[in-house]
């Protein structure tokens, strides 16, 4: 039962990671330059399952595999008064798609509540466990 | 005379044991419900404790040889892993429901607790059997 906490906290832990990416995503959809002079590129994060043991291949958590660049295109905006404006006058802002940030923000927040509710189940019935033949 | 009060137990424990299999096995397809290409998975409870029961779980084959069959792997006394049939399978490969993981997830927990009381009201039974004079 003890393993329940593991797999909760490590989904907890992915679906926070993924949360943090989405507000990365967010904070930056304005951003027309970066520190490195190259405009920033959308982020997505990559779930693997991770089983427990080698013995219980079945019993498997999860964690955050890697973190890939988005691939669309960046966004491009005319205006020549931007000092970030190139030849034609066009400011190039980065790939984020604020609609799909916001859904995968209020997934990410579903699923962490899902396992900290799986967390509470088990936490009370580990506690009752406890409490036997008292 | 202990053995006869181990019998006593000896099916509840089965059975609470495949509970909690059966709920971290439900815990993981909960926490997988976002991964790429997870397959929904859980076990077919009275097939599992009838086979527990029966002995058919502690038998292991012995095995002569490193590529000998053993038991099933990644399972718990004796239980076969199922994947679970597919609803509506997402794009990715994904199959799990996080709706029906939760309502099965619930469900074990409870049945589980009951368990625990049957085994609280037999612990009671043995305990005032033993103090009668």
């Amino acid at each position: 039962m003890f393993k329940v906490f593991d797999i909760a906290g490590s989904a907890m832990t992915a679906q926070s990671q993924r949360l943090n990416v989405v507000a990365s995503n967010l904070a930056n959809i304005d951003s027309a330059t970066s520190s490195d002079g190259q405009v920033y590129k959308a982020k997505q994060v990559v779930f693997e399952t991770t089983p427990l043991s080698k013995a219980q291949r079945n019993v498997a958590g999860v964690r955050v595999r890697e973190v890939v660049e988005d691939t669309a295109p960046p966004r491009l905006v005319y205006d020549p008064t931007s000092p970030f404006a190139d030849g034609n006058g066009y400011v190039t802002f980065p790939n984020v798609n604020a609609v799909e940030e916001m859904v995968n923000m209020i997934s990410a927040s579903r699923s962490y509540q899902t396992n900290a509710d799986m967390m509470n189940t088990a936490k009370t019935m580990l506690l009752k466990t406890l409490q036997l033949g008292q | 005379m202990l053995g006869k009060i181990d019998r006593e137990f000896a099916f509840l424990e089965k059975a609470i044991k495949l509970r909690t299999f059966r709920q971290e096995l439900i815990a993981s397809n909960i926490a997988n419900a976002d991964t790429p290409g997870y397959k929904a998975k859980d076990i077919d409870f009275a097939n599992a404790l009838s086979g527990a029961v029966g002995n058919r779980g502690d038998l292991a084959l012995s095995t002569t040889h490193r590529r000998h069959l053993g038991p099933a792997e990644g399972s718990a006394m004796g239980a076969q892993v199922l994947y679970r049939l597919e609803k509506q399978a997402s794009i990715d490969g994904n199959t799990v429901d996080t709706d029906t993981e939760l309502a099965n997830f619930t469900d074990n927990a409870v049945r589980y607790q009951a368990e625990l009381t049957f085994m609280n009201s037999r612990i009671r039974s043995l305990t005032s059997a033993m103090q009668t004079r």
